[in-house]
């Protein structure tokens, strides 16, 4: 495992974090997540990735304090969160979370809004971020008139308005086609880029992971543990390119060496094979 | 207009000219049935004249009172309930069974409580009505996306924003429904109400007329009624489906 | 959870039952009447038979009622639906139809079936079939096409999918129309009833109010609260029954 770079500041961190559902009606206690450490470092863009139903979009909702952990601690920024979204963080959602009753632009200014800015900042950030996502056409339409790829450029534009220091996205390219996906990657890292934010990104594709990151976390199923870290070391200046990397193909493999087992448990069927 | 609105309006035209023929030919006796085209003069006879005027205000003072009741009073308690769920555990077989009694079976009773006057008639309207936007307003809400909530979250946005800037429009379209039948309810409570028993209304004066064999102010004013309710359905129905087909896929 | 279910309705109902004594005690007998003694004289009414007659009657309409409100709503609704285009120029005028306040075409039909049983049944009819049809009619509309393919490539025969396939797919929404029909007809009857004879639990009640009786008057309410009740309840259970072998 790589050794983390003394020089660089903690962003987040979560110390034995542990979700478990209770027992109820005819169900036993579920335990669905942990205890999972981990050290967010600023500026960072971390994937963690890992089979269905492992817990990892859990973790993302307990750090961004959404649902309330059953053991451990998590820190943004020095203070804890426990139960309220911290300010400084942004959350995109796997499915389609714009509001179907706003335009594009209402959509985006909503958060702003929400927060109560002076209208005129309103506008400008709000002109600004559609602009940075390419939705400035169609800032008077509604969603429903959009493609799934563009709903899903709104939801982070709505993200981004709120200048948020560390943007947590689950799986945002689920829905999505293979080659919009790649296209989204680029559009991703672009960003990244641009605002200098901590990303932590969720997924179950090994190459998004992989084409993405500057470290890849890679979980065991249910409940989810990180097995191990993988640092791709890339450039800041990478896109959707790096595929063709000679580097790219061991990485994933590794990932999927880790995975295997684990996705095999995860759909009902051990392996007899030993892990590697 | 679409092909098949043409048509449907075909179908209309059709029928009323059928009963139209059936009237004029005596088929069908004066006694049981005016022609339709007498109906509508009828009514428009009795809206030129005024000479009910104080009636129609009485009815419609009275259905806009109810309606306003309904559907004010059955969202909140709609959001109410459904925030509390040991509220809901406890009223909701209460409430899948409240339509199988005719809400108008207590009118007698309030007419023993209240005296023969506007207050029973209010009362059975809104007992018509506010339920059905309880029952809409609930089901609107345990419809709202949860991942929509959460963006609210997200956004830390205080509660009266995220009750009037995302749950409302969010549960839009049961409230839509809700709110149809609340009025559709609250037209029929009082005019129900008014014709069982009433000295003042619209529904009295049909029963008056009824009493006296005047078809033609009877049936001048039941078209007048159903054109009335007719409308304002129609209305909130365009009303309703312009703003959801922006909003939905 | 089920015993749960069963502490907050007896909760409720007790608290409905402390309401209707306080309301008493507030307002005195010439207005209300107390719970035990409504109940006893529910039962007295129940029980004696000079009202037999009556809630006979009643009983014998409504039933007319719902069977007439069940097959032509059934029955329209399934060939208006079966045929596309049909189906989609009748749905919005049944939709119209049904938003009528239909008290309105009340004297109209006194007028033409006269005092008596038929005017009540054909009322109480009126209200019930067409949300039945309307429901039909859709049910038949929504059999996923899915259904239709898989059964043309099992070969089935017309008659075979229909009955194996159309029949149990549309049974679930044609159901939950019936339960509306069920209770718009009992409202449509009892209507009926408080003009149109001098006989059945509708003439009783405005009888009652007549004679000031506030005692038969909350007797009657009760009975025909509980009666409803009831049947809902039993309607509804039968409804989850048949929605739950769906998605």
């Amino acid at each position: 495992m790589d050794l983390p770079d003394a020089t660089r500041t903690v962003h987040a961190r979560v110390v034995g974090l542990t979700r478990v559902y209770p027992a109820r009606d005819f169900q036993g206690a579920v335990n669905a997540l942990g205890p999972v450490d981990l050290d967010l470092y600023k500026g960072e863009f971390f994937t963690i990735v890992g089979p269905s139903g492992c817990g990892k979009s859990t973790f993302l909702e307990l750090l961004a304090g959404l649902a309330l952990p059953t053991e451990g601690s998590i820190e943004f920024e020095g203070q804890p969160v426990r139960g309220q979204v911290p300010e400084g963080i942004g959350v995109v959602f796997q499915e389609d979370s714009s509001f179907p009753w706003l335009t594009v632009w209402d959509n985006v200014a909503f958060g702003l809004q929400c927060a109560g800015v002076d209208p005129a900042e309103v506008e400008r950030r709000t002109n600004y971020a559609v602009g940075f996502m390419g939705l400035a056409d169609f800032a008077r339409s509604y969603p429903a008139q959009l493609s799934g790829g563009m709903r899903q450029r709104l939801c982070i534009a709505r993200t981004l308005v709120l200048q948020p220091r560390l943007i947590l996205l689950d799986e945002p390219f689920g829905a999505l086609d293979q080659q919009t996906r790649l296209l989204m990657g680029d559009e991703l890292l672009r960003l990244w880029r641009e605002t200098g934010a901590t990303i932590l990104l969720i997924t179950h594709a090994l190459d998004e992971a992989t084409m993405l990151s500057d470290r890849i976390g890679a979980m065991s199923a249910r409940p989810g543990r990180l097995l191990e870290i993988i640092s791709t070391h890339w450039s800041a200046d990478r896109d959707s390119r790096i595929v063709g990397d000679e580097r790219f193909g061991a990485i994933t493999a590794r990932l999927w060496v880790l995975l295997r087992q684990q996705s095999m448990k995860a759909i009902g069927r051990a392996g007899t094979e030993a892990a590697v | 207009m679409s092909r098949y609105g043409w048509i449907r309006l075909a179908i209309v035209a059709g029928a009323a000219l059928i009963l139209e023929v059936l009237c004029r030919s005596h088929i069908v006796s004066r006694l049981i049935m005016i022609p339709p085209s007498e109906m509508l003069i009828s009514a428009w006879q009795i809206l030129a004249s005024g000479a009910i005027k104080d009636d129609i205000y009485v009815s419609v003072v009275n259905i806009c009172t109810a309606i306003a009741l309904s559907i004010s009073g059955g969202f909140f308690i709609g959001l109410a309930i459904f925030s509390l769920p040991a509220l809901r555990a406890t009223l909701e077989p209460f409430l899948a069974s409240y339509y199988s009694v005719p809400p108008i079976v207590f009118y007698p009773l309030l007419i023993v409580i209240f005296g023969i006057n506007q207050i029973p008639q209010i009362i059975i309207a809104v007992m018509f009505g506010l339920v059905t936007m309880v029952i809409n307003t609930i089901n609107g809400l345990d419809r709202i996306r949860p991942v929509l909530l959460k963006v609210g979250r997200v956004h830390r946005a205080s509660f009266l924003v995220t009750v009037f800037r995302i749950k409302l429009p969010a549960a839009a379209p049961y409230l839509f429904i809700g709110v149809t039948l609340a009025v559709s309810y609250s037209i029929i409570g009082v005019i129900s109400s008014e014709f069982i028993m009433s000295a003042v209304g619209i529904g009295h004066q049909i029963s008056y007329a009824y009493d006296s064999y005047d078809n033609r102010t009877m049936y001048g004013l039941i078209a007048l009624v159903l054109g009335i309710a007719t409308l304002l359905n129609m209305s909130l129905h365009v009303y309703s489906q312009r703003l959801l087909r922006r909003w939905t896929r | 959870m089920k015993f749960r279910q069963s502490l907050y309705t007896a909760t409720f109902l007790t608290a409905v039952l402390v309401l209707w004594y306080v309301l008493y005690k507030s307002y005195g007998p010439t207005v209300l009447t107390p719970p035990w003694a409504t109940l006893r004289k529910a039962t007295d009414l129940l029980t004696s038979p000079i009202y037999w007659p009556h809630f006979g009657e009643s009983i014998r309409a409504f039933l007319i009622a719902l069977v007439i409100a069940f097959v032509v709503g059934t029955f329209g609704g399934v060939i208006l639906g079966g045929w596309r285009p049909c189906g989609e120029v009748v749905e919005p005028l049944l939709a119209v139809i049904n938003s009528l306040p239909k008290v309105a075409l009340y004297p109209v039909i006194l007028l033409t079936f006269g005092l008596g049983l038929w005017a009540k049944v054909v009322f109480g009819a009126l209200h019930g079939v067409i949300p039945i049809m309307i429901s039909s009619l859709a049910a038949v509309r929504n059999i996923n096409p899915v259904f239709t393919h898989a059964a043309r490539a099992m070969h089935l025969t017309r008659w075979q999918m229909i009955r194996r396939i159309w029949i149990p797919a549309c049974i679930p929404e044609i159901f939950s129309g019936l339960r509306f029909g069920f209770s718009l007809t009992l409202l449509g009857t009892i209507f009926g009833e408080f003009f149109a004879s001098q006989r059945g639990f509708g003439f009783l009640l405005m009888n009652a109010i007549d004679l000031r009786d506030v005692r038969t008057i909350m007797a009657l309410i009760l009975i025909l609260v509980v009666f409803a009740v009831i049947s809902s309840s039993a309607l509804l259970a039968i409804d989850r029954r048949l929605h739950r072998r769906q998605v």
